[in-house]
């Protein structure tokens, strides 16, 4: 196989016929090229859009209480439902559900440290909030049960609230006003997924206290576990039934109580991609089928245009097999070096892209507070794929060469001499 | 050298079948110069793609240098091909992207010879033919005398026992025919045997053994001592038509 005189005949014939090399090697590249790049674009969107969802779980459930709309066990509709500390015992218990927070509407919210002051929103919560709504930590802790149990006056900052009043000094420990009232800063805090981080978290046992909520609350955070959209819609009914036999309304009453399952639009969106991958899939075979018959056409052209050459070959002692190596080595160099060239151009585009819409990404985020929007992320493609479309077009290049180069080896060197 | 017994060739096209040699037997020995002669479609050029493995026969037997060459494997004809023949040929079949050193060594590259060798060797070659200054130059940028002399330069260059030439003055003028002539004769001079096929009878002249082929079978055989007086009819053969 190695032989270096074999070699360089191969490579002196390819010296020699630029234009039948150049489009071999094209349809070989350009079908790579397009292959990266639809695959790409694919995963970029499918990146963009997951992205945007990993603002919260993706198995969290929100729940809210209203007034009923519908008339039940003889009482009128129009009636105030409202949540308390036993419906968060309650929920926090059932089956199904992993991590609850409870949250008390506190209005008016003024913050001020020393002569800095801002509105911002002071959400009440439980510890658990923190995986409903991926908080990452950036500096202290979170809200905890401690807090909770004693109804301590902490307070967990979102960056944009430390930005503004603190202006880069150390903030933990410090004590700040909320509504006139010191709260002792315990952390600070980042939202998942680059949202605006204008939110600051206190202990839902001390707004109730400190804000006259008694036991009061508002609404539920939730996070629960199902995997199919079938697993999380028995696991809101369960929740929906039980509040509605507690608080006597109809389950199905959405104004007395409003639920958002946000899994079911997670599976929806995921459905709909996987829909457009499939649909980019079969536009990439394509792709790789217009290749495979783009380079079958040229190796059989090549072929019948070489025939005569076979021929003289053959009358001055080729054997056929070395008339078959010649035609298939030479294709599979060709078709190789192509491909790979093909690979780094889709890949280096693909890369270019990847680098401007990180940069309209940052611009974005920067100009809206740190709530960067884009539907297209990190549009790469598994290396594995490209590599073996590659290598599928060589091969289907190879096959194609070498049925004909066979024939071509096998017929009578008269016969090969006698084509024009 | 070459034996043949009764050979027979048919082509098949379609439900047509053409019977071009009908039993061709006939004797060459080593060192002969050889022209076969006849009108076209006489199996002239058939014969000798048969003599040269080109193509293989139907019937009889072919012994080319003490091996039966029949139903022979590709494989094993190629070799023999590469050993024993060379081949000149009407059109020259010179590889067109190859220049005149790359085609004369070729041969030398299916026996394995390594480039820089078979390149100085193919050289030796070509200045024999007067054509070293030629030697970086592709076919399509040489005249015809110097295609044909270039191709048989290839043709010896892997020291075959037998030259075949197909028609090797068909596409040239008459002054180089003379030329490449010339130069045939040289090669057998060498003790090379060698054999062409034409149908001018000027050409066929300057060989030492005629062999007429008519319509498949050979008509007649006229050797060296007979060939004044072959000339001396085929001028009066001219003057009558």
């Amino acid at each position: 196989m190695f032989d270096i005189d074999k070699w360089q005949e191969i490579l002196a014939t390819i010296k020699k016929n630029k234009m039948r090399t150049f489009l071999t090697g094209f349809s070989v590249a350009w079908g790579i090229f397009m292959l990266m790049i639809l695959l790409g674009s694919g995963n970029g969107l499918s990146n963009g859009v997951s992205q945007n969802f990993m603002r919260d779980a993706v198995n969290a459930m929100w729940l809210w209480s209203g007034e009923t709309s519908i008339p039940y066990q003889g009482m009128k509709e129009g009636r105030r439902i409202q949540l308390t500390n036993d419906d968060y015992d309650i929920i926090k218990d059932l089956p199904g559900i992993e991590y609850t927070s409870g949250r008390y509407y506190i209005s008016g919210n003024t913050f001020s440290y020393g002569s800095e002051y801002g509105n911002y929103t002071a959400i009440t919560c439980h510890p658990e909030l923190k995986e409903v709504e991926s908080i990452d930590i950036i500096d202290g802790r979170f809200i905890n049960q401690i807090d909770i149990n004693k109804a301590r006056k902490s307070v967990v900052l979102g960056e944009d609230i430390y930005d503004a009043l603190f202006k880069e000094k150390d903030a933990i420990g410090e004590y700040i006003r909320v509504n006139n009232i010191p709260f002792k800063v315990v952390g600070i805090c980042k939202e998942g997924g680059g949202t605006r981080n204008r939110n600051a978290y206190i202990p839902v046992s001390t707004g109730q206290k400190v804000f006259n909520g008694s036991n009061r609350l508002n609404n539920f955070a939730l996070t629960i576990n199902a995997n199919t959209l079938e697993e999380s819609q028995a696991i809101e009914a369960q929740v929906r039934e039980t509040l509605a036999r507690k608080h006597k309304f109809d389950s199905s009453d959405r104004s007395a109580l409003g639920s958002y399952n946000k899994l079911e639009d997670v599976i929806q969106t995921m459905k709909i991609f996987q829909a457009i991958n499939i649909f980019i899939w079969i536009i990439g075979i394509g792709t790789l089928i217009a290749g495979v018959v783009g380079v079958s056409n040229i190796m059989l052209i090549i072929v019948k245009e070489r025939t005569k050459e076979i021929g003289i070959r053959k009358a001055i002692g080729a054997s056929p097999a070395s008339v078959i190596g010649l035609i298939l080595l030479e294709s599979v160099l060709i078709t190789t070096i192509a491909g790979y060239i093909g690979l780094v151009l889709g890949a280096g585009l693909m890369e270019g892209i990847n680098f401007i819409v990180e940069q309209q990404y940052a611009a974005s985020a920067a100009t809206n507070g740190g709530n960067g929007e884009t539907l297209f992320r990190n549009p790469t493609v598994d290396l594995n794929v490209a590599i073996s479309a590659t290598m599928l077009l060589v091969f289907a290049g190879t096959l194609a060469g070498y049925i004909p180069a066979k024939r071509a080896a096998k017929i009578k060197p008269i016969e090969a001499l006698r084509d024009e | 050298m070459i034996s043949l017994n009764n050979v027979h060739k048919s082509y098949v096209t379609g439900s047509n079948s053409l019977h071009v040699l009908k039993g061709i037997d006939l004797e060459i020995k080593q060192g002969e110069f050889v022209s076969i002669m006849g009108s076209s479609g006489s199996g002239k050029s058939t014969l000798l793609n048969i003599l040269g493995i080109l193509d293989n026969y139907d019937q009889g037997s072919y012994y080319l240098n003490g091996t039966l060459v029949k139903n022979m494997s590709e494989k094993k004809a190629a070799q023999l091909r590469n050993e024993l023949v060379g081949f000149v040929f009407q059109s020259f079949n010179l590889i067109s992207f190859k220049n005149a050193m790359e085609n004369v060594a070729l041969p030398l590259y299916y026996q394995g010879v390594p480039r820089k060798k078979r390149n100085k060797i193919a050289l030796e070659y070509l200045d024999k033919m007067g054509l070293l200054e030629w030697a970086e130059h592709l076919p399509n940028e040489m005249s015809g005398g110097q295609k044909q002399r270039v191709a048989i330069a290839r043709s010896l260059i892997s020291k075959p026992k037998i030259i075949f030439a197909d028609e090797p003055t068909g596409a040239l003028d008459t002054s180089t025919s003379y030329e490449v002539m010339e130069i045939l004769k040289e090669i057998n001079n060498e003790g090379i045997t060698v054999i062409l096929v034409t149908h001018e009878h000027d050409i066929a002249a300057m060989t030492h053994k005629i062999i007429r082929l008519n319509d498949g079978v050979i008509a007649e055989i006229i050797k060296n001592g007979d060939l004044k007086h072959w000339k001396h009819q085929y001028a009066k053969e001219l003057e009558t038509a």
